[in-house]
């Protein structure tokens, strides 16, 4: 009975979805001709080379025209991992640290880790400090950065990551962040302000402003909050089945 | 890109594989009783939203709006930036619905030593 209702419904759903989607055409220029901006798309196309320096528009969406948003977008991440501490937090008895589930993985596995966790983190890295000139940006460099120590962790059993240094970094990054942004505030002009560093040559390294500046600091921090995240989420010991 | 007469099959397989991915996300939070299946259902749907929005973004022979050397001065159509921007954000405030949704999961096995919510009793009032 309760299947019946339920594709029912998602029938309904799936129906009217279909159904206006028939009225967007995959493909068609909802954007306008250049001359004429219809959409916010279109001005950002044609203003953000001019006014922020960067290459990228979607890093310049991401960390000029939304930055605040972006600030609300690391704060979520942080909160949620904030919240896995808390919500798995357990006392640990009197001589007891702390532990990881996964047995000792193969002597293949770890070697292989070992040769690939540099190249894994330089990668990372390279792909958040070229956030403003090619695909990729804060977000998915921290990403790669803390699958390079996915990887560690569970070829090694052993291997600790130093919780205070995650800490700082995570911290260092955010007051990066509301600093940089502060000090748009402080010159006179508005939160996050993109005119107190030149804005440099498009498409070198050292171009956009503040905009890379951020980004790195946005890169350094997601990826400690994804490590903390795998770490928490790897030192879970199972609970005793009780019969 | 012109996809001339598979116009229609492209726009029905884009469209199609991303409410497609929206239903069974939909179907597998309100019928499935595993707690973990259930987070799966939702981070499903996230990624058929995710794809189209992408997809609404798309215009025909669009580039990735990044004007790099090769695109400067040159005629190029690019595709719409926001959805894109949209989707980056969606899909790191997704990772953290699902990274608290696993954490509560693990807290309930813990409890009730059972991930299926029919076997939670305490729930019920």
């Amino acid at each position: 009975m309760k299947n019946i209702i339920v594709i029912a419904l998602l029938l309904v759903v799936g129906f009217y979805l279909v159904d206006s989607f028939n009225y967007i055409k995959f493909g068609d220029n909802r954007l306008g001709a250049p001359s004429d901006e219809k959409t916010v798309g279109a001005y950002y196309l044609n203003n953000t080379v001019e006014k922020t320096g960067v290459a990228n528009v979607i890093t310049a969406i991401i960390v000029n025209y939304r930055g605040f948003d972006t600030l609300g977008e690391v704060t979520v991440l942080f909160l949620a991992t904030t919240g896995l501490g808390s919500i798995l937090y357990r006392r640990r008895k009197e001589g007891e640290h702390e532990e990881r589930v996964t047995k000792e993985s193969s002597y293949l596995l770890q070697t292989g880790s070992k040769i690939l966790f540099p190249f894994v983190i330089l990668l990372g890295i390279y792909v958040f400090i070229h956030g403003h000139l090619t695909p990729g940006g804060g977000f998915q460099g921290g990403a790669i950065v803390a699958t390079g120590f996915l990887l560690m962790l569970i070829a090694y059993k052993n291997f600790k990551l130093g919780h205070n240094q995650l800490t700082w970094v995570e911290s260092l990054a955010g007051i990066t962040f509301v600093s940089i942004g502060m000090w748009g505030l402080i010159t006179g002009g508005t939160f996050l302000e993109n005119s107190f560093i030149p804005k440099g040559t498009l498409n070198s390294l050292f171009s956009g402003g503040i905009i890379p500046i951020i980004y790195i600091a946005v890169g350094f921090k997601v990826a400690a909050e994804l490590t903390g995240v795998l770490d928490i989420l790897l030192s879970i010991k199972p609970s005793k089945i009780k019969k | 890109m012109d996809f001339g007469q598979y116009q229609n099959i492209v726009t029905i397989s884009v469209y199609g594989s991303a409410i497609a991915l929206i239903l069974i996300g939909l179907y597998a939070v309100l019928i499935k009783k595993n707690l973990i299946k259930i987070v799966i259902g939702l981070s499903l749907a996230d990624a058929g939203i995710h794809l189209l929005f992408v997809a609404i973004g798309y215009l025909k022979g669009g580039t990735a709006p990044i004007f790099s050397p090769s695109v400067v001065g040159e005629n190029v159509t690019m595709v719409d930036p926001v959805p894109q921007a949209l989707v980056l954000t969606a899909i790191v405030i997704g990772f953290a619905v699902t990274a608290v949704a696993l954490s509560l999961v693990i807290r309930l096995y813990k409890h009730h030593n059972t991930a299926r919510i029919d076997q939670i009793k305490s729930l019920k009032w």
